[in-house]
C-alpha cells in the first residue's frame, strides 16, 4: 500500500498554506504536488509524494545513517572472518 | 500543420470549405474523390498510380515476399514524437522487417468519423507520407470509409505491407538456440510514457518522446554484415516483458534477463515510479528484441549502435534451455531470480 | 533516482542477509503489514535470502483487498448512473464485486475515470458543474490526508456536485485483531512505513507492550526491508519488544502533525468491515457530521446491504497471515489474474497476485534449497 516516491522540489507557488503547491522532479519529469502537509518545505528539498501530496520531507542525515550501519556490519564481518572479507553469497 | 493554400475541395453545392469530414465524403461520389485526391493522393505521391484500379500491380523482384497487416486505433491521435499516421506506417514496416524483409509497399485503409476535422486528417496524411519517405516505402493503394458521428473514435487506420526477402535464413522463434544472447536496440518504455503524459487525470510535464521509428534499415544492415540472426520481434503493447513471454512460449524455451541491464531513461523511470508502472511492461514502438548467437553479440551491437536513437542498445539476457512452459526469468537488482509473467491486462496507475 | 537506487544495492543487501543469518538461532514468524512491502519482498526475492527459520507472513495492508464487497457493489451502482463521473485510483478498477467490476461498468458506457490524486477529482467537479463527480476514497492512513483535503477544498469552494465514497481503514486495530486471534503465530511486525510517515508510531507502543511483540517501522526498498527484518530478529533473539524506526529518513515518532489535524477535522473513527476478515471495531474512518453532505452513500441514498463472498476464496486467511497464497487450493488453478476469485489476486499489492506474478514456478523455493543459507 502507499506508493510514495521521493522527488526534488524545483519550485513552489501559493501563499495560502492549504493551497501551496510544488513542482517536483522525478528523474526529469515534473508533477505539481500539494505541499499543504510540509509547510517547512523549501526549493531543493526532497519530498516523499503519495497520490499528489507530499506526506513528508526526506531527512538527508537519517538517510545516510543506514549506510553507516551497513559499514559497521562490514567491519564486524571482517573481525569474525579473521580479517578476511567475504562478499560472495553462496 | 495547417491546411495548405491550394486546398480547395470542389463541390456541387456552393460551399467552399469543408473543415470537417461529412458522411458524404464516404459515399463514393465527387466529395470522396476530392478528399482522396487532395488529402491522400497528393500526399502519398505514388509514381505507379496511373490507373487508379482497385489493387496496385507492382513489379515483382521474383523472390520470397513477406506480407503483413495491422490496424491502428490509438488515442490520442497526436502525441510527443508521433501520431497515428506515423505509427501506422512504421508499425507495418517493422512487422515486415522482423522476418528480415525489405519493406516496399504499403496500403492504407481509413475509417473516418463524421465530424473529424479535415485539418487533423491532412496532418495525419502528411505525417504518413513523411514516415513512408523515412522508411523508404511507397503507399500505393488504400480505401476510405466514413461512419456516423459517435460510431468511431475520430480516425482508425489499417495498413498492410509487402516486403521482399533477400536472404536465406529463417528468422523465426524456431531458429532460436540455447545460449543465444538477447539484445534490445535501445532504451525501453518511452512510447508508453510519452502517451501517458497526455492522458487526462494523469498528466505530468515531460520531455519524453515516443521511440517510434522504422527498424528495417537496422535489420538490413545486420543481414548485410552476415550476422546470423535467429529471431527478431518488435516490442509494442505490453512491452518487453510480454514480447519475451510470447517468444519463450512459441519457442518452448526458458529465457533469463538481468534487470540491471535493461536500459531505461531517467525520466521514463521517474514517470513509471510515480504511477507504479514496471518499465518492462510499458509500450514501445521502435524497439525490438534480437536473438543472436553469443559469438556475434559484440559485432551486432556495433552495427545497431550506429543507428539513430539506438545508442543504448545492449545485451539484456540469454536463452537458457528448452522448457515446454516457456518461462521468462529475471535477475532482480539484489541478485535473486524471479519469474517475469505475461501481463493479464494493461497496467493501471496505482497508489498501492 | 536519489533515495531509491541506493537502497537496492546488491552488495549491501547480501551483507544484511548474512548478518540476519548470523543472528538467527531459532524460528521466527514475522509479518509485514503493508502490501507494498509484500510486493517488494516477492519482486526482489528478499525472502529467498533469509534463513529457513525466518518465516514471513503477509499482512492485510492492502486497502484494495480489504474494501468490503458491499462497497464495491455500491461503487458500481453509482458509477453506472448517467449523471455521474466516477473517479478512482487505478487499483480499484479490476476488483471484483458480486457480479462485475468497475472496468466493466466503464466498458458498458459508465463514465469511470482514473485519477492520480483526489484533487484531480475536485478539479473535475469544478470543470463539470452539471455532472455529479464521485471519488472512491480508498486507503489506509497514508491516503487519508489527501482525501480529507479534497473534501475540505470542495466545502471551501462550495462544490455542490462533489462527493466521496469512503472506505478508509486503519492499521493498528487490524494488528490488534490479528494478535488477539487464537490462531495467531506472528511474533514480530514490520510496520507500514508510509502510514507511519503520516501517523507517527506512538500508537504502536501500547500494542508492542500488551502483546509483547517487537514492531519496526520499515521502508519499501530491499535494504529497508532487510534492515527492518534484522532489527525485529535482533529484538526477538534478545527477548525485547519495543517499537523501533528503521525508516527514519521519512518517519518521525510524532508523524506529520498538519496531516493528522486535517484527518481529525474531516473524518472520525468508526467500525469497518474488512473483506475476508470481518468487522473490526474502531478500524475505519467516516466523514464527520459537518461533512456528511459530501458522503456519496448519503447523497445517492444507498441502503445498507450485506453480501457473501464466494466460499472458495481464502483471501481472508491470507490477509491474516494464516495461509500463504500458494497453499490455497485454488491458487493458479481456478484463481489467477485473468479470473480472480478475490481481491488479493486482483490488486497489484495483493499477496496472491504478487505470488502469481513472481513465484508461480516456485523459483524462490528452488533457490532457497540450492543456496541452503547465504
Amino acid at each position: 500500500m502507499c506508493l510514495a516516491i521521493p522527488g526534488k522540489i524545483v519550485s513552489i507557488e501559493g501563499e495560502d498554506p492549504f493551497y501551496r503547491c510544488g513542482k517536483i522532479s522525478f528523474g526529469g519529469i515534473f508533477k505539481k504536488v500539494s505541499l499543504a502537509y510540509v509547510p517547512e518545505a523549501q526549493v531543493g528539498d526532497y519530498a516523499l509524494v503519495h497520490a499528489g501530496f507530499a506526506i513528508n520531507l526526506v531527512d538527508e542525515e537519517e538517510a545516510m545513517k543506514v549506510f553507516e550501519l551497513l559499514n559497521q556490519i562490514g567491519e564486524i564481518e571482517e573481525d569474525l572472518n579473521g580479517g578476511e572479507r567475504s562478499d560472495e553469497v553462496s | 500543420m495547417s491546411v495548405p493554400e491550394n486546398f480547395h475541395p470542389v463541390c456541387p453545392l456552393p460551399i467552399k470549405d469543408y473543415p470537417q469530414v461529412l458522411l458524404a465524403h464516404g459515399s463514393g461520389g465527387q466529395l470522396m474523390h476530392d478528399l482522396i485526391s487532395r488529402i491522400f493522393r497528393s500526399s502519398f505521391h505514388n509514381p505507379l498510380d496511373h490507373s487508379q484500379h482497385d489493387s496496385a500491380v507492382l513489379p515483382s523482384p521474383g523472390r520470397k515476399l513477406a506480407f503483413t497487416t495491422d490496424s491502428y486505433v490509438v488515442h490520442p491521435l497526436f502525441f510527443p514524437g508521433g501520431d497515428i499516421g506515423s505509427l501506422a506506417v512504421f508499425g507495418t514496416v517493422n512487422d515486415l522487417a522482423m522476418s528480415g524483409a525489405r519493406p516496399l509497399y504499403i496500403s492504407a485503409g481509413f475509417i473516418l468519423e463524421e465530424g473529424l476535422s479535415m485539418d487533423t486528417l491532412y496532418r495525419v496524411a502528411c505525417s504518413m507520407a513523411a514516415a513512408a519517405r523515412k522508411a523508404g516505402v511507397s503507399i500505393v493503394t488504400g480505401d476510405t470509409k466514413v461512419v456516423d458521428r459517435g460510431k468511431g473514435d475520430g480516425l482508425y487506420i489499417n495498413t498492410a505491407g509487402i516486403g521482399v526477402i533477400e536472404h536465406d535464413s529463417l528468422i523465426d522463434p524456431a531458429s532460436i538456440e540455447e545460449g543465444d544472447v538477447i539484445i534490445v536496440n535501445g532504451d525501453i518504455g518511452r512510447h508508453g510514457m510519452a502517451v501517458m503524459a497526455t492522458r487526462e487525470g494523469l498528466e505530468y510535464e515531460s520531455q519524453i518522446t515516443s521511440d517510434s521509428m522504422p527498424l528495417s534499415f537496422l535489420v538490413q544492415d545486420l543481414i548485410r554484415e552476415h550476422i546470423p540472426i535467429h529471431c527478431l520481434r518488435d516490442i509494442t503493447r505490453g512491452g518487453l516483458g510480454t514480447t519475451l513471454n510470447e517468444i519463450a512460449q512459441t519457442a518452448r524455451l526458458s529465457l533469463i534477463v538481468e534487470e540491471t541491464c535493461l536500459p531505461v531513461q531517467a525520466d521514463v523511470r521517474g514517470a513509471c515510479e510515480i504511477l507504479g508502472f514496471d518499465p518492462v511492461y510499458v509500450a514501445c514502438e521502435g524497439r525490438m528484441v534480437l536473438f543472436i548467437p553469443q559469438a556475434y553479440a559484440e559485432k551486432s551491437l556495433d552495427v545497431i549502435r550506429r543507428h539513430q536513437d539506438c545508442e543504448k542498445a545492449c545485451v539484456i539476457g540469454k536463452v537458457r534451455e528448452p522448457d515446454p512452459r516457456g518461462l521468462v526469468f529475471s535477475l532482480s537488482p539484489i541478485g535473486v531470480e524471479r519469474v517475469v509473467d505475461m501481463l493479464s491486462g494493461e497496467q493501471l496507475p496505482r497508489i498501492c | 533516482m536519489k533515495y531509491l537506487d541506493e537502497y537496492r544495492d546488491p552488495q549491501m543487501a547480501r551483507k544484511l542477509a548474512r548478518e540476519i543469518h548470523r543472528m538467527t538461532t531459532r524460528p521466527h514468524v514475522i509479518m509485514e503489514i503493508c502490501g507494498g512491502q509484500t510486493h517488494a519482498i516477492v519482486r526482489f526475492g528478499i525472502d529467498v535470502l533469509l534463513p529457513a527459520q525466518v518465516s514471513l507472513v503477509h499482512g492485510p495492508g492492502c486497502p484494495v483487498c480489504v474494501t468490503p464487497l458491499e462497497l464495491i457493489d455500491k461503487a458500481i451502482d453509482i458509477a453506472a448512473r448517467p449523471e455521474v463521473i466516477f473517479c478512482s485510483f487505478g487499483d480499484m478498477l479490476r476488483v471484483p464485486g458480486s457480479e462485475k467490476d468497475l472496468f466493466s461498468v466503464k466498458a458498458q458506457g459508465g463514465d469511470v475515470r482514473i485519477v492520480y490524486s483526489p484533487l484531480d477529482a475536485v478539479q473535475l467537479a469544478k470543470d463539470n458543474p452539471k455532472r455529479e463527480v464521485v471519488f472512491f476514497a480508498v486507503g489506509f492512513e497514508t491516503t487519508a490526508p489527501g482525501n480529507a483535503m479534497a473534501v475540505y477544498q470542495a466545502r471551501q469552494e462550495g462544490l455542490g456536485n462533489f462527493s466521496m465514497l469512503v472506505s478508509h481503514v486503519l492499521v493498528p486495530p487490524a494488528m490488534q485483531a490479528i494478535l488477539s486471534s487464537p490462531q495467531n503465530r506472528v511474533k514480530g511486525f514490520l510496520a507500514a512505513g508510509h502510514v507511519c510517515a503520516v501517523m507517527g508510531f506512538e500508537e504502536y507502543e501500547p500494542i508492542a507492550k500488551t502483546y509483547q511483540v517487537p514492531v519496526v517501522v520499515t521502508g519499501f526498498e530491499p535494504l529497508d526491508i532487510l534492515q527492518g527484518l534484522l532489527m525485529v530478529i535482533q529484538q526477538l533473539e534478545e527477548g525485547r519488544f519495543e517499537v523501533e524506526n528503521q525508516y527514519a529518513r521519512a518517519v518521525r515518532r510524532e508523524g506529520n502533525r498538519p496531516a493528522q489535524e486535517i484527518i481529525k477535522q474531516v473524518f472520525e473513527v468508526t467500525e469497518r468491515k474488512w473483506r475476508g476478515v470481518g468487522s473490526i471495531p474502531q478500524s475505519g474512518l467516516k466523514l464527520r457530521n459537518e461533512y456528511l453532505s459530501f458522503d456519496a452513500e448519503q447523497r445517492f441514498e444507498l441502503s445498507d446491504y450485506t453480501r457473501d463472498e464466494p466460499g472458495e476464496c481464502k483471501s481472508g486467511l491470507i490477509l491474516q497471515g494464516l495461509m500463504k497464497p500458494d497453499e490455497c487450493p485454488s491458487f493458479g488453478a481456478r484463481c489467477h489474474p485473468q479470473h480472480p476469485l478475490g481481491a488479493t489476486m486482483v490488486s497489484s499489492e495483493g499477496a496472491c497476485a504478487a505470488y502469481y506474478r513472481y513465484r508461480r514456478v516456485s523459483a524462490g523455493e528452488d533457490q532457497r534449497e540450492k543456496k541452503g543459507g547465504v
